[in-house]
């Protein structure tokens, strides 16, 4: 079902992690995509591994959790590896009915891979352990500088606000609705393309129009509220950083250096194949 | 001292057809006629009435969502259509609506109670203090950090309550506020508005169901945009015949003391809960 | 007769592995003989919704077997489709399910489903729709421009159009007025009286199905709390009211009575009921007084 996929989902809880500064999270996150995307050996994406983990672990956050929300992307994760497999040159050595497999080629699948789960898996502890409404504060405190060129900050992350709000709500609904037009015979998981999408008019046309009344009503309660837009709001919260957010952020800066210096000591993997 | 909170003054309302935009008098859709009708502060009012009668529309008028075609409404003192009043009117009258999930705009129950105080730009130590007081009153506080897909739709709507609470309302108006509830749900609500009430705030409770309305001082009953009754509870469900003809219900007590009288015991009509009625058996079983 | 419905041992566990794992259905062995009109009570979080699920396969048990007209239906081989129209569940706020042009495209959907030939389904529809009280003027007309409760009756009639063996509903009156209330409870018994057909109806509320139904189960935490007749049901009714369900103000009434200390039934829950009930008790005791007096 639906709602047993845990990406995106955020798991209150009051552990070192959950408590950072969200600004200071994702620029955390960025550093650690930095990291990633700066690793060009096994050795510096290893270091990688072991910050992502090491800072898992301090959400106090079961690991189940984060194999079980792994396990759906697997099989797309697969499926790109499994098309590098046959076109990067090397030494082959697999041949399977003229196919040739390289060892370059098993090598930069398997870093290709390592690396799309480690992303995956960190940018969840971000929304693990930060609440999304907290997330978008984050965001809007992070974009207020573009409000000096009329970009509309506030209005963009009411909106996020409110399409946080009711995904799980939409996604509740759609369920309910996909098991009611299963119970009047829909066949959504069999058949063929054309059928399939055909078998989804019933589920989209009742979540549109579900949608669409929410959205009138939840103007309206705004409205009653007395929302008028951006200016002169206040807020209840406002983001505070601390010196342990300080500290986090220089330890993952510090980790990223590390992955940089063990990339210059030793010869690119992917080396080859980046200058193409 | 007896202040009127609502005052409806010749209320005229109509829809017109949509796709003309001819103000032909035959295009229209009369919901009122000349209706009147006030509230008295500190009062607790119910409008009973089924399906279409006109009580939501009603209702509507009582915050400025909808506006009059004819006449004046008056809330907290300013005429609803004042554009100039309009923040006023809602801080001072507050409206619940019937489905909990789509008044909520946070993800966090304390970020929504506080949404309305953002808006009016209150400061940020009076808003924590007015949001935890708010989510007192309705006995939600120790959810303040919870979100709302983890509430059950009592607890929702009793969010959705403290949200309008927060901006200390004179008074708040429900449009059925208990409809989309279980049992519980609807006790948990109804009890949290005569608390409220108790503490002084108006309440006016949109409704369908008689058990809710046989609760408030007053009930109201409107059938085709008129007010058919206008009483305390115990004179309007005594007009059984009268409520069963414009398709609503009357408790079960009341109905047994009607088929008592009728069928030649000495019953009062007047009775409308479990608690009179079983004296009232009791009186009678035991001569 | 024999059972049309059949669970064994029939556990269902929510989200495992995560902090929000529940067992919303724990070992529930239940069996309703073909024919009944049952009402399901239970608070929210009972399992009742998760229990009627499971009955037309929309949900795998963890454990446990369901078993409908004497099939297994996760045995191998079964078409969960075929199951479905022979077990047709109308959700709460069934209304929101609707999704074609006209009233009469809607409820041919799952008749369509079927495989029938479009005299079949049309004779389905129309039979169907006269049934629920739709008016046939309406059946051209977009749903979407019916009044609340019209559409709610063409969701009801959408599942009802199949003619499954097995009818649930759930909440089928939630959110209505006191007359569309009235008048959807009739329709599902003019509909279990013609059809001969077994429904079963879920409701938060004893007094919508204390009057119709031949069975009542109550359910409770995600177990079956009981499985019974009405008033065998009803005298238990002060053990229902703790687990915070709704009682019949009447039957309430009855309660205080017998608190009072005045020896009368316990097992009142509706009106005509309870005057006749008063009837007798007075009648009794004065026939008690003459035998004295004798």
């Amino acid at each position: 079902m639906i709602k047993d996929i845990t990406i995106g989902q955020y798991f209150p809880g009051n552990s070192f992690v959950h408590r950072l500064d969200p600004r200071f999270k994702i620029g955390i996150t960025a550093v650690f995509i930095c990291m990633l995307f700066s690793a060009d050996t096994f050795a510096g994406l290893g270091v990688a591994a072991v910050f992502f983990i090491i800072s898992y672990g301090l959400t106090g956050l079961p690991y189940k959790l984060m194999t079980r929300s792994i396990k759906p992307i697997i099989p797309i994760i697969i499926f790109t590896g499994f098309i590098n497999l046959f076109f990067i040159d090397g030494v082959p050595v697999i041949k399977i009915f003229g196919i040739i497999i390289t060892d370059e080629a098993l090598r930069v699948t398997a870093f290709m891979m390592i690396r799309i789960i480690l992303l995956i898996c960190g940018s969840s502890v971000l929304t693990y352990t930060t609440s999304p409404i907290v997330l978008t504060d984050a965001i809007e405190s992070i974009l207020r500088p573009l409000n000096k060129v009329h970009f509309p900050v506030h209005e963009l992350s009411m909106m996020m606000t409110i399409a946080l709000r009711f995904i799980p709500t939409l996604i509740e609904e759609t369920d309910k609705i996909m098991s009611a037009q299963k119970a009047r015979g829909a066949e959504l998981d069999s058949g063929s393309f054309m059928n399939r999408a055909k078998a989804l008019i019933p589920i989209l046309i009742p979540l549109f129009v579900s949608s669409f009344r929410r959205a009138e009503e939840l103007a309206l309660a705004m409205e009653c509220r007395c929302y008028r837009g951006g200016e002169g709001r206040t807020k209840l919260k406002t983001l505070s950083s601390g010196l342990s957010d300080y500290i986090a952020l220089s330890v993952s800066i510090l980790v990223l250096c590390g992955v940089i210096i063990i990339n210059m000591g030793k010869v690119s993997i992917l080396h080859a194949y980046t200058t193409i | 001292m007896n202040e009127d909170i609502v005052k409806v003054e010749n209320l005229t309302f109509y829809y017109t057809n949509d796709d003309e935009e001819s103000e032909a008098a035959s295009d229209r859709k009369y919901v009122f006629r000349e209706l009147n009708l006030s509230v008295e502060k500190g009062s607790f009012t119910a409008v009973l009435g089924h399906n279409g009668c006109g009580k939501s529309t009603l209702a509507k008028h009582m915050n400025a969502i909808l506006l009059p075609c004819g006449g004046k409404v008056y809330s907290a003192g300013f005429d609803t259509a004042d554009d100039s009043a309009l923040f006023d009117i809602r801080s001072h009258v507050g409206m619940v609506f019937q489905n909990p999930d789509n008044q909520i705009v946070a993800s966090v129950v304390e970020d929504d109670c506080a949404f309305a105080l953002e808006n009016m730009g209150v400061e940020q130590s009076e808003m924590r203090r007015r949001v935890d007081e708010a989510l007192k009153a309705v006995g939600m506080y120790e959810y303040h950090l919870h979100s709302p897909g983890q509430l059950s739709g009592g607890q929702k709507q009793r969010v959705a309550i403290a949200g309008i609470i927060a901006m200390r309302p004179d008074c708040i108006v429900m449009d059925e506020p208990t409809a989309m509830l279980d049992p519980a749900g609807r006790r948990e609500v109804m009890k949290t508005i005569r608390r409220l009430n108790g503490d002084g705030v108006t309440i006016v409770l949109i409704t369908h169901n008689m058990d809710e309305a046989a609760q408030a001082d007053r009930v109201i009953v409107m059938d085709k945009g008129n007010i058919i009754l206008d009483d305390k509870p115990t004179e309007v469900f005594s007009n059984v015949e009268l409520l069963r003809s414009v398709g609503l219900d009357v408790p079960q007590s009341t109905e047994l003391m009607y088929l008592m009288k009728k069928s030649g015991f000495d019953t009062d009509v007047h009775i409308i809960d479990e608690e009179s009625c079983a004296n009232a058996l009791f009186d009678i079983l035991n001569a | 007769m024999s059972a049309i419905i059949r669970t064994e041992n029939l556990t269902y566990t929510y989200s495992p592995d995560t902090p929000f794992e529940k067992t919303a259905v724990n070992d529930v062995c239940l069996e309703v003989e073909d024919g009944e009109l049952v009402g399901i009570i239970g608070h929210t979080g009972s399992g009742k919704s998760t229990l009627i699920q499971h009955l037309n396969g929309l949900i795998r048990p963890t454990s446990g077997r369901v078993i409908i007209d004497g099939q297994d239906i996760w045995e191998k081989g079964v078409n969960l489709r075929d199951i479905r129209f022979k077990v047709g569940i109308v959700f709460q706020y069934p209304e929101y399910q609707i999704f074609e042009e006209t009233v009469f495209k809607d409820i041919a959907y799952g008749p369509k489903n079927m495989g029938l030939d479009e005299k079949q389904v049309g004779e389905r529809v129309r039979e169907t729709a006269a049934l629920i009280g739709l008016d046939s003027a309406l059946l051209e007309k977009s749903p979407f421009e019916l009044s609340g409760g019209q559409k709610r009756r063409v969701a009801i009639a959408g599942v009802m159009a199949m003619r499954p063996k097995v009818l649930i509903l759930d909440e089928p009156t939630a959110g209505l007025d006191p007359g569309g209330r009235e008048q959807v409870l009739e329709e599902i018994r003019e509909y279990h009286r013609r059809s001969g057909s077994t429904v079963l109806l879920v409701s938060h509320s004893m007094e919508d199905v204390a009057r119709f139904a031949t069975k009542i189960l109550v359910m409770n935490h995600g177990s079956v709390f009981c499985y019974d007749t009405p008033p065998n049901v009803f005298m238990r009714a002060d053990e229902i009211a703790e687990m915070g369900l709704s009682v019949p103000q009447i039957t309430r009434v009855f309660s205080l009575l017998r608190k009072k200390g005045i020896d009368i039934r316990g097992d009142v829950y509706t009106v005509d009921f309870a005057l006749k009930t008063i009837n007798e008790y007075i009648a009794s005791k004065g026939s008690a007084r003459e035998d004295g007096h004798d």
